[in-house]
């Protein structure tokens, strides 16, 4: 009886988690010219509506290209610092991974502050730029995480094989350690990629006046109200930052049994 | 070079970059705030260097900052409890399950994917005037006109459970998944019930992933800024929002250094306390 109760607990939990989030989904397929309910028919017309809408499009390039830019730096910085703390003996670790990961441990808003204000006085002012550095810093421990959790799995002795035969480390990273890693990287700059997309915190403070990321452009267009098109906007974003993931892996599994097989 | 040294060398090289990026980005800008809360604001923008503390005596005794800092870790502390009431069992049946265990797993990491706006503001869909909770109402005409049930503080915490929710289960697991079930088996067996072995053993050993949970929830509810102005009301501001008000819209940048420092503060101070206790090991073991 006790085990069917905690099912029946955990089943709302989860309809917690996503009943609020499918309607977003429900919604905006809605044909009704308010955003709201009654649905009263399937339309695609408010994704037509956000195609045409340029801010939106532009809003769109622009954190596409920050969370490239991001996941391309953040995931370069943190495979090398990960492969550091998996790999040697290095002395102070506890104290290196905590500085490493304190960009997390620190309320986004304050780090948002402390690194405007001090770019500021360099001479370095809200513009791409600025924007691309917090994000960087704030995804890194991420990136870090992850990397380091997999790469724990990856046995040395196939690179120390790779040694003795006579290789260079140089050659041995590039031709043995670096396709082991190609998962773990994946996964980092997926992270990454994601983290930045969604952020909206840091960005509201970085950001240069007229420059709107995604999740900012939601923010404005909610002073007003709720409108169909915010409900679209949403569902584009959930197949980004959730449908490409899954595809990435799915199309990396079946790489993966081909050469298998 | 020795091979010696140069096993030596390397952790350090491959180190560096994030090394400097985390102390140039972070660590110094931080020690620069903490100089600034001491600057003067002055008219022009241009504040004036020197070491002044009016700023720091406004933070510390205006009854205004005091409120609002103490209302947002209630706020926090509040959000933090409904997250371990909600999330323990649901945690405790994922980690019990043998079926449908992945599925589970994967729908649980399923919100960290999504966009955490829309997550916020998908709540206006279900509260909202002419959201699904008022249509249904009205259709079982059980009300005539619609309520408004947003922007109050019990809509901003809610927000922030949903935001959060998926954190406390994630460390909960993580930490019950590593007890050995034979433990419980052998309290059952020398005649505990299922629920005294839970209480006596599972629940003491799963304490360090309540916790881990427990201060994710906490820290990154009071330092929230997007939930309350999205779900809140004028007068549900927290912390956060001043700063964001100085910082941004008054351009006090002095107030806002001091206003930051003081959040960060208290966050931090309760980071260290976790840290001394149980150790950042775990912190990382639900976050990875």
């Amino acid at each position: 009886m006790g085990w069917a109760l905690i099912r029946a607990y955990t089943v709302l939990v989860y309809l917690f988690m996503f009943l609020p989030v499918a309607v977003v989904v429900l919604l905006s397929f809605n044909a009704s010219q308010f955003g709201s309910f009654p649905m009263t028919g399937f339309s695609f017309r408010w994704f037509e509506t956000l195609w045409q809408n340029e801010a939106i499009v532009r809003a769109f390039k622009t954190s596409i290209a920050l969370g490239l830019m991001t996941a391309l730096v953040s995931t370069t910085l943190g495979v090398l610092a990960a492969l550091a703390l998996v790999r040697y003996s290095v002395p102070g670790r506890e104290m290196i991974t905590t500085l490493l990961i304190a960009p997390i441990l620190v309320p986004e808003v304050v780090l948002a502050v402390a690194l405007l204000l001090f770019l500021n006085a360099l001479n370095i002012n809200k513009s791409f730029g600025l924007l691309l550095m917090g994000h960087v810093i704030f995804t890194l421990p991420f990136v870090i995480l992850v990397v380091q959790a997999r790469l724990v799995s990856i046995r040395r002795d196939v690179e120390e094989a790779a040694l003795s035969l006579g290789a260079t480390p140089r050659q041995t990273f590039f031709a043995v350690t670096l396709p082991l890693l190609t998962p773990a990287v994946a996964a980092g700059a997926l992270f990454a990629f994601t983290i930045s997309f969604d952020d909206i915190t840091g960005t509201l403070f970085w950001k240069p006046g007229g420059v709107e990321t995604v999740p900012t452009q939601i923010f404005s267009m909610l002073r007003n109200s709720i409108s169909p098109e915010i409900n679209a906007l949403g569902t584009v974003m959930i197949v980004m930052t959730v449908g490409l993931p899954l595809i990435g892996a799915g199309i990396a599994r079946s790489l993966a049994n081909r050469k298998g097989g | 070079m020795t091979i010696e040294s140069r096993e030596k060398r390397q952790p350090w090289i491959l180190l560096s970059p994030a090394l400097t990026a985390v102390t140039l980005l972070l660590i110094v800008p931080l020690l620069f705030i903490v100089v600034y809360s001491f600057w003067l604001r002055s008219a022009a923008g241009a504040d004036t260097p020197g070491f002044y503390v009016d700023n720091w005596q406004k933070v510390l005794t205006d009854r205004f900052y005091r409120d609002i800092l103490l209302n947002t870790l209630k706020i926090a502390a509040i959000t933090t409890a409904v997250c371990a009431v909600m999330g323990y069992p649901a945690a405790y049946f994922i980690a019990r399950s043998r079926g449908n265990k992945l599925i589970l797993l994967v729908l649980l990491m399923l919100p960290f994917w999504i966009s955490y706006i829309i997550r916020t503001m998908s709540w206006i869909n279900i509260l909202g005037i002419s959201g699904a909770l008022n249509s249904a109402l009205l259709a079982l005409g059980i009300i005539s006109e619609p309520i408004q049930m947003l922007y109050n503080e019990v809509t901003v915490i809610l927000g922030l459970v949903h935001f959060l929710l998926p954190f406390m289960v994630l460390n909960i697991y993580v930490s019950l998944e590593g007890i050995d079930t034979n433990l419980e088996d052998a309290a059952n067996s020398l005649g505990a019930t299922r629920w005294q072995s839970f209480i006596q053993v599972t629940l003491p050993l799963s304490l360090p992933g309540l916790a881990a949970g427990g201060l994710l929830c906490f820290v990154l509810g009071a330092g929230t800024y997007i939930t309350p102005v999205i779900l809140g009301g004028p007068r549900d501001a927290m912390f956060a929002n001043l700063v964001f008000e100085a910082i941004i819209r008054q351009l006090n940048w002095p107030l806002g250094s001091a206003l930051s420092l003081a959040l960060l503060a208290v966050l931090g101070a309760l980071v260290l306390i976790y840290n001394r206790y149980l150790g950042m090991a775990q912190l990382a073991k639900g976050l990875g």
